[in-house]
């Protein structure tokens, strides 16, 4: 209630997660000059981490997510508030070859998750390898983008973010219909 | 030498690299991500790409010193020297790249040692161009600074 903010000026927050040092940098200014607040991190358990998911439960636990956790990062019983304020991440970008939890575990990991299956998440990867390609979308991956990833890659996340933030409203403010997005293109 | 002239030169600079294939254009994507609000964004990311480069460069020749070589470690750090090497637009290093994985691949220790020949002589080659590239940079900074 009450929130006075115009949807279609409110930056949507991006998690992007790479361990390439170089990739991080660029995903990250790509996404900035797309005007996305953008949290960049170098693993999957660090993701989850901000998040505020546990790494070993990171499915369905309710005490977990009631439970303030990490300070700096947004806690996850905050986050359909955070969401609205945009705090919350609104999409997450991950590379898929990383060491230890790929993208593909982290995106398993997300969509088992109560309060964060529905982020849109997308996998990125430096090898067009089709099985690879089918299995990440079947899973529920929004988009799969070949590295190098350029900025008209970018342009193209804007709209499952869009989506996935009014399912968000949605699901969380029913009386205020009138302050739904329509920040759709 | 005036404002106008140095970044002909650069221009003209990058271009041969293209032409050469030592780059290709995701360079001209980062280039591209460059403007006055992150005025240092190509020196940034070359200096992270030269000083990742080099320590891979060196823990390969480290693996490949052992008698009895890792090919499953030395395959990860191939993947992310290719890896660097495309996100920056550093073609000729990439293929480069390319060849010491088929050879790590076929377990074969003394291809693996020639490609690393090539990709040193590639990466020296590339370091010596964006150290250019940069000087170039900075002299163009430098009269921007003092003009202003």
């Amino acid at each position: 209630m009450g929130m006075a903010i115009d949807r279609d000026d409110t930056q949507f927050h991006v998690l992007a997660v790479d361990d390439s040092l170089i990739d991080r940098k660029l995903i990250e200014r790509l996404l900035k000059t797309s005007s996305f607040q953008v949290t960049a991190v170098d693993s999957g358990s660090k993701a989850l981490e901000f998040l505020g998911l546990n790494n070993n439960d990171a499915d369905d636990d309710e005490e977990d997510e009631q439970r303030d956790s990490n300070t700096e990062s947004v806690s996850s019983d905050e986050d359909q508030d955070h969401q609205d304020l945009g705090l919350g991440v609104n999409l997450i970008i991950t590379d898929y070859c990383m060491p230890g939890m790929t993208g593909y575990d982290l995106l398993k990991k997300i969509k088992k998750s109560s309060s964060f299956k529905d982020i849109p998440v997308v996998i990125m990867s430096s090898e067009n390898i089709p099985s690879r390609i089918s299995r990440c979308l079947e899973d529920g991956a929004e988009e799969f983008l070949l590295k190098p990833v350029q900025l008209s890659d970018v342009n193209k996340l804007r709209p499952h973010l869009v989506k996935g933030r009014s399912k968000d409203i949605d699901s969380s403010h029913k009386t205020t219909s009138t302050r739904l997005i329509t920040s759709g293109n | 030498m005036d404002l106008a002239a140095l970044k002909t030169q650069l221009k003209n600079f990058v271009q041969s690299m293209f032409e050469e294939g030592v780059l290709d254009n995701q360079f001209s994507q980062i280039q591209a991500l460059q403007d006055s609000t992150n005025p240092n964004f190509v020196e940034e990311v070359i200096t992270l790409f030269c000083n990742d480069a080099e320590r891979i460069i060196n823990e390969i020749n480290r693996n490949l010193g052992y008698q009895n070589v890792d090919f499953s470690n030395l395959d990860s750090y191939v993947h992310q020297l290719k890896g660097s090497s495309s996100s920056i637009g550093a073609n000729r290093l990439k293929l480069a790249c390319a060849n010491l994985r088929q050879a790590s691949d076929e377990r074969n220790k003394e291809g693996c040692l020639q490609a690393l020949q090539l990709i040193t002589c590639e990466y020296c080659l590339l370091r010596r161009k964006f150290q250019a590239l940069l000087h170039l940079e900075r002299s163009i900074v430098e009269l921007e600074t003092n003009q202003k």
